[in-house]
């Protein structure tokens, strides 16, 4: 069946339920029926809930072949954890046919593709996924289809019960003896652990991992002790220098500033910007430097954010510290500053996948969000976004909070170069559509601005100002003519991965690529 | 094969970006920032092994590359050096806008590359005369020569003052308050008024420096420059901000205009426009203004 965004779903997929894309806000209104965890009781006392070993943790938790294990990435790159558990239930217990559901896999997470190939893992569920998992997968050897979500719609199907977690995982920076879990304060520190709140509590079993043990009560807690069955201590949960970064720095790359100016100029011109403006921004170059710029509108104007939301990092929490910036409230922080901050400078807290994103539940705060600056692999005419598979049609990204923020701000703002070394961003038709082109209003390229034409009053506010822009086609046609029009992928019948829009329909479907034949 | 409209001798060239012809990531597509002209080095920024294969990079962007409005210059190696005959070739081949004529000190020198120009021209069946030219003067001596060199010839558009040779020669360096370099920039634009053509500042090199990036643009402005050149297309936008005209400029500029075509169609030679005189010597600067303003995005009439 064709959905809104022009894609072909089979089927076979089309069963118990579920539907395709229909357009945003498709659901806005209808009920959704919580399902709860199964949670074992501890009744009688117990000094410590601390065992030897992850396999102990696992064998505590009744795990066995078929389950669900969750993971979070708030360590991104440089997280342990995750191949820790899989190694103890895979090569320690003999598990098999298991299923990870994970925030976001990466590079960190190459060791996992070894047992996806082996059929010990049969299911991914992740709203990213790069490096050796996204090949095999790619390739064809996950033996169901992977489900991508957002990170707002991850939390809505666990609440669901699309996807049921038996055994959830936490990789603490710390935690006490019986699982009140922090993102600061040991060595791994990583700030928020807002995607792994909604896991917690909606898991049959919590095992919390940490490589610092803190004193009773580790307070105040972000996972809290009464939703953990075990503390697991190890030596390690992470490499820090991989899990966040030194300060991000603003670019200096002129063609970065340029469209970072205008991007700045853009959200200038609209009516939503006025004191008290929300916004969230990515730490790409473009998108981190339209911070440098948008700040000088505020104080031209003499006005000031009242929030901002995201993955955050140094340039928020400087806007925070300076007083140009009401609150900062984030479900991941990116760099050291951003990690320092957190809970620690007055009005920078934290809060959960669920409250950042999720569609289902009765107001995230993207709902609330004024503009959003957004980065893009691909976007096409319809002003579609791909930012999971790349050119050579290989699952290679990360969907996160995008589609999720798109769908909730008023202004969503799309940044990217007209072209990356040979390929055209803007193209006739992106590989994947991550976010439908109805919750994506302007395009800011090197090139020059398109404005959506489904946002008319956004036109006349950049007429207003006087900022050009020209259509999505002109500069599709451009980036044509730069590098050439590539032809398009070839694909088998095969579908390795499923793209679920945020609200639960089906936005397209990854297929297996045909191996490339010169 | 991109074919370049003619150019104009006199259009807006309030920003004029220098970048090596060497280099494709810079010269692919210098206009998306929006300069009025870009200045393509076959000079001091290639290595002296280098030259032959900037001249290829060149001519390749030039008959490969859509630079649309954006006008585009060719600095070329000194008269002193071997290159500067093949370079000359390469630009009128390509069809370069114009070409810089580095470390320029006599009317003489600008007559030799014209020669040499023309010679080209016809070598490569262009059309005599399309190509413009500019000269650099980067010492006293073509400072002292100045008004010579600016008349020399009808392809010159404008002369311009290169700092950093300048400053050496007269033993003398950067200076905050523009002391150094005040009389060379005074006599070169009274030159260039003198003879007709336009005038541009050096370059501002340490892009660290905003305030003093600022000051020496306000200070081109108040001395009455047309434009300025720049190493990075970061120092644009505060250019074309302190060469705008202010809104209240426009304004009378377009009174101006606009009173002067309806009385000069009544016969009427002075008139008085806002309680100020005005006669037919005030037209083209008012014209100027417009076509300023229209450049800026500040004026969307048609008297200009």
């Amino acid at each position: 069946m064709i959905n809104a965004v022009g894609r072909e779903i089979p089927e076979e997929l089309l069963v118990n339920g579920k539907e395709v894309y229909q357009g945003k806000y498709y659901m806005d209104g209808k009920y959704l029926q919580k399902a709860a965890p199964r949670n074992r009781r501890y009744e009688k006392p117990a000094e410590s809930k601390i065992v030897e070993t992850i396999a102990d943790a696992l064998k505590q938790c009744g795990a066995k072949d078929g389950m669900t294990f969750s993971f979070h990435h708030h360590l991104r790159n440089g997280d342990f954890v995750a191949n820790m558990v899989m190694q103890a239930a895979v090569e320690e217990l003999g598990l098999k046919d298991l299923t990870i559901a994970a925030t976001s896999l990466g590079e960190a997470h190459d060791p996992i593709a070894d047992y996806i190939e082996q059929g010990k893992v049969v299911g991914i569920q992740t709203s990213g996924i790069r490096g050796r998992v996204g090949d095999v997968v790619s390739h064809g050897a996950l033996k169901t289809p992977a489900i991508i979500r957002s990170h707002g719609g991850r939390p809505r199907a666990i609440e669901a019960g699309e996807v049921h977690i038996d055994i959830a995982f936490v990789a603490a920076p710390t935690s006490d003896c019986v699982g009140n879990c922090r993102g600061i304060g040991g060595k791994s520190n990583c700030g928020s652990l807002g995607y792994a709140m909604t896991d917690a509590k909606y898991a049959d079993h919590v095992v919390v991992v940490t490589d610092c043990l803190v004193d009773f009560p580790n307070f105040p807690a972000s996972v809290e002790a009464i939703d953990v069955d075990a503390v697991v201590v190890v030596d390690s949960i992470g490499n820090p220098k991989k899990i966040a970064s030194a300060a991000a720095r603003i670019s200096q790359n002129p063609r970065d500033l340029m469209m970072a100016e205008n991007v700045a100029k853009v959200i200038a011109s609209t009516p939503y910007f006025k004191e008290g403006f929300s916004f969230q921004t990515g730490v790409g170059g473009p998108s981190l430097a339209a911070n440098l710029f948008l700040e000088k509108y505020m104080d031209e104007r003499g006005i000031k954010m009242g929030w901002a939301i995201g993955g955050i990092c140094g340039p928020m929490v400087e806007l925070l510290k300076k007083g140009k910036v009401g609150k900062v409230i984030d479900v991941q922080d990116f760099d050291l500053d951003a990690v320092n901050s957190i809970n620690q400078t007055p009005g920078h807290y934290e809060m959960s996948a669920s409250q950042y994103a999720n569609p289902a539940n009765k107001g995230a705060f993207v709902n609330k969000l004024d503009f959003v600056v957004l980065a893009a692999l691909e976007i096409d005419t319809g002003f579609n976004v791909n930012v999971l598979t790349g050119s050579d049609g290989v699952l290679r990204g990360a969907p996160g909070g995008h589609p999720d923020t798109a769908a909730g701000s008023k202004v969503c703002i799309i940044v990217t170069p007209l072209t990356r070394g040979r390929m055209a961003t803007v193209c006739e038709k992106v590989v994947t559509v991550t976010t439908p082109g109805d919750c994506v209003d302007v395009l800011v390229t090197d090139y020059g601005i398109a404005v959506n034409p489904l946002r008319p009053d956004l036109i006349e506010c950049l007429d207003k100002a006087g900022i050009p822009h020209v259509t999505i086609e002109s500069l599709k046609e451009k980036a044509y003519s730069l590098v050439g029009r590539p032809d398009d992928l070839e694909w088998e019948d095969k579908v390795v991965a499923v793209l679920e829009a945020r609200d639960g329909t089906i936005l397209d479907v990854v297929r297996k690529i045909k191996p490339l034949e010169l | 094969m991109i074919r370049r409209p003619k150019p104009e001798r006199f259009r807006l060239r309030r920003t004029m970006m220098f970048m090596n012809a060497q280099k494709p990531g810079l010269i692919k597509d210098a206009y998306i920032y929006g300069c009025d002209s870009i200045m393509l080095d076959l000079e001091d920024a290639v290595a002296e092994n280098q030259k032959d294969a900037a001249r290829f990079s060149l001519y390749h962007a030039l008959t490969t590359i859509d630079y649309g409005a954006t006008e585009v210059i060719v600095r070329i190696n000194g008269l002193d050096t071997p290159h500067w005959q093949e370079d000359i070739r390469v630009c009128v081949a390509g069809g370069a806008d114009g070409i810089r004529i580095a470390k320029c000190e006599s009317a003489q020198d600008v007559h030799t590359v014209e020669a040499a120009v023309e010679a080209a021209e016809k070598e490569f069946g262009v059309e005599v005369g399309r190509t413009l030219l500019m000269a650099a003067l980067e010492s006293p001596k073509g400072i002292l020569n100045a008004y010579e060199i600016c008349a020399a010839s009808d392809r010159m558009f404008g002369v311009a003052i290169s700092g950093g040779d300048f400053r050496k020669c007269l033993q003398t360096s950067f200076q905050r308050d523009g002391v150094d370099m005040l009389v060379a920039r005074g006599q070169m634009l009274i030159a260039a008024r003198a003879a007709g053509i336009q005038c541009f500042d050096t370059v501002f090199t340490d892009l660290d420096d905003e305030e003093g990036f600022r000051a020496e643009v306000l200070q081109n402005k108040a001395m009455g420059f047309d434009g300025k050149s720049l190493i990075n297309p970061k120092q644009i936008r505060l250019v074309h901000e302190v060469f705008a005209p202010t809104e209240k400029e426009v304004r009378q500029a377009e009174a101006v205009v606009r009173a002067f075509v309806e009385q000069s169609a009544a016969g009427v030679g002075v008139f008085t426009v806002n309680g100020k005189m005005i006669d037919v010597a005030f037209i083209p600067g008012a014209q100027r203004t417009l076509r300023l303003a229209k450049a800026c995005g500040m004026y969307e009439g048609d008297l200009v």
